[in-house]
């Protein structure tokens, strides 16, 4: 197995773009969010968020793995997914405040259907162990339960894809066939499915991991060749035209939709033809904030969540002018690099402390965390 | 600053312009862009009512956001709204709405009801307002549009015209109620079937951004829950007399 070594940095430096995206796609009402991906093709930052945590997960715990073998890789994935379930619960506590906030302080009759939302207030106890489980999921709180059940399942999906990475692979895209063939998916709380499909999503996962060990170099010919980027452009080009018409057919983000995934491959395409690793932004100051932000990804992603509601709130009770909603997307984004710098500030600190012995741990915040 | 908030609101109103909206004044509240209320999609059953036996009878299909509470809320709710604004613009024709509405119904349940409604209420046209309870429950979309193309394709049979309503423009809640998708598949079942859909999420987000309404506000004073709903049943009215052709007083006024 020959994968690439050393730190790919564009992998923070697009996740944390792909984390600023987030976190404006979930401020409700947003103008500001008129520009993120979304509107302008098929796929959105959740495939680049699920991509490079596929690609990081497997670049650390792949390592670990070959050298400290399938126990302790598989127990310390293991416990990332343990601290990812714990950030969950703990935005679901933020979200349970807002709600109740709602419920006391806006009683407008206009909205009295709306407030059914609160419906989940009168069955505390079934609703609280319902989002325990995973199956009650507010809105905007889905991604990190994907994560969860992605991160549960790899430690074989990794193992395998470091002896037989094709078959892995293969494995991953026949699930996600017989998934669309026979609409296997987890069950929500009260009704209805998940949101991310993660017999769905998984192949984006796998995908990435796949790519770190060394499937990105072999297809590098394929995909770097001038028909491949004149294939991605075109494709790119002709979902921008159709995005901007809105007259297409819902696009299937619960299941990954192909068109999706196509998106994201061509967004990939040209990336890596265009943005090489030793670009030298990369190394400049002005890239430091999105690449700070895409080491600390779980810590970040769980800010983005919250400042979306502090965001939303500052337009309720403020004001909802479009200055408020720019000064709330650029004051969200500075908080988030500012918490990156000092969550990167405190690791070095405990680093360089005598007597620490976490230096041989992996470091999978190092490595851009796995959320 | 002053330059940064000359500035400041010289940006709003260029992104508002850019927006294509326009600055609504004091009585002009309910005003609405031309593209939400008049499409293509046509109206036959209306016309060939109102044509035929000058009368038109029209159902209203919906849940808690058809209604207002309060003792004057029948009245002022936007189907009573609608039967004003169409008696008044149609001087010449027997209107008549009723009401079929119950809360905490998704649009499975609402669906289900309808082929009693084609024989309780022989309506020539049926405004199914839905959406908010599925996206509340987050019923699984496609079991959403299921019920949606159920529900139109049972009224089409039955010989009557549909116009579907989504739900309503919420800024307090919508952080918690993911309106998206259920949005969109209504936009989709409208298009395939052929039939307006009165998108109240766009345009109540119009008379929000344009300050017709603060949408935020609340308490609980009814004055804006009724003059919302005036302007929903006026939208509505122009919206039926101009999907199904029909000619009447005062073109301009109602709107």
């Amino acid at each position: 197995m020959h994968a690439p070594t050393g730190r790919d940095l564009r992998l923070d430096f697009f996740r944390g773009i792909a984390l600023w995206l987030i976190f404006l796609d979930h401020i409700p009402s947003n103008l500001v969010a008129w520009g993120t991906i979304r509107n302008y093709g098929f796929s959105d930052a959740t495939e680049i968020f699920v991509f490079v945590s596929g690609y990081t997960a497997a670049f650390v715990y792949g390592k670990e793995m070959r050298e400290r073998g399938f126990i302790i890789a598989g127990a310390h994935i293991l416990r990332r997914a343990w601290q990812i379930y714990v950030a969950h619960v703990f935005l679901f506590a933020i979200y349970l405040a807002e709600i109740s906030y709602v419920a006391t302080s806006f009683e407008n009759p206009l909205y009295a259907e709306e407030m059914n939302i609160l419906d989940f207030l009168k069955q505390p106890d079934v609703t609280i162990v319902q989002a325990l489980l995973l199956k009650f999921k507010p809105s905007n709180m889905d991604v990190l339960p994907l994560y969860i059940i992605l991160l549960l399942l790899f430690p074989p999906i990794l193992w395998l894809l470091q002896f037989r990475s094709s078959l892995a692979l293969g494995a991953s895209v026949l699930l996600y066939v017989l998934t669309w063939h026979f609409n296997w998916n987890m069950p929500s709380y009260p009704s209805g499915h998940w949101y991310f499909n993660p017999f769905a999503w998984q192949l984006l996962f796998v995908f990435g991991a796949w790519c770190a060990l060394g499937g990105a170099q072999r297809l590098s010919r394929v995909s770097q060749s001038p028909v491949t980027v004149s294939i991605a452009a075109a494709y790119l080009l002709f979902a921008f035209v159709i995005s901007l018409e809105e007259l297409i057919y819902p696009i299937d983000k619960v299941n990954l939709d192909v068109l999706r995934f196509a998106h994201f491959l061509a967004l990939a395409v040209l990336t890596v033809r265009f943005v090489p690793r030793d670009w030298p932004l990369l190394k400049s100051w002005w890239a430091w904030p999105p690449i700070v932000c895409g080491q600390h990804s779980l810590e970040i992603f769980c800010l983005g969540v919250f400042l979306s509601f502090a965001a939303h709130f500052a337009m309720v009770e403020v004001s909802s002018a479009v200055w408020v909603q720019f000064v709330a997307s650029g004051v969200g984004i500075v908080v988030m690099v500012a918490v990156a710098g000092l969550l990167g500030w405190y690791k070095r600190a405990e680093e360089r402390s005598p007597g620490s012995r976490r230096r041989k741990a992996p470091d999978a915040d190092l490595a851009g965390g796995e959320a | 600053m002053k330059t940064v908030a000359a500035a400041l609101a010289g940006l709003s109103a260029a992104l508002l312009a850019l927006a294509g909206s326009m600055v609504a004044a004091e009585g002009q509240r309910c005003e609405v862009p031309d593209y939400l209320l008049f499409g293509n999609n046509e109206l036959k059953h209306v016309t060939e009512a109102v044509k035929k036996d000058r009368r038109l009878t029209i159902a209203v299909v919906g849940t808690g956001s058809s209604i207002l509470a309060g003792p004057d809320g029948p009245l002022s709710a936007y189907p009573a709204r609608l039967e004003e604004a169409l008696k008044r613009r149609l001087p010449s024709v027997a209107v008549k709405v009723v009401t079929l509405v119950r809360t905490r119904m998704s649009a499975e349940d609402l669906a289900r009801g309808m082929a009693k409604l084609l024989v309780d209420e022989k309506p020539d046209l049926v405004i199914w307002q839905t959406g908010t309870l599925d996206a509340i429950r987050r019923i699984e979309p496609d079991d959403f549009r299921a019920a949606l193309e159920e529900g139109v394709e049972t009224l089409h049979k039955g010989g009557a015209d549909v116009i579907l309503m989504n739900m309503q423009y919420s800024p307090r809640t919508d952080i918690m109620i993911a309106l998206g998708p259920y949005a969109d598949n209504m936009r989709v079942v409208a298009q395939q079937h052929e039939i307006p859909l009165f998108d109240r999420l766009a345009i109540m987000r119009h008379w929000s951004d344009t300050g017709a309404f603060d949408l935020y506000a609340a308490g609980k004073d009814n004055v804006l829950a009724h003059r919302v709903h005036d302007c929903i049943g006026r939208g509505i009215a122009s919206m039926i007399i101009d999907a199904a052709h029909l000619r009447s007083v005062d073109p301009k006024a109602g709107q």
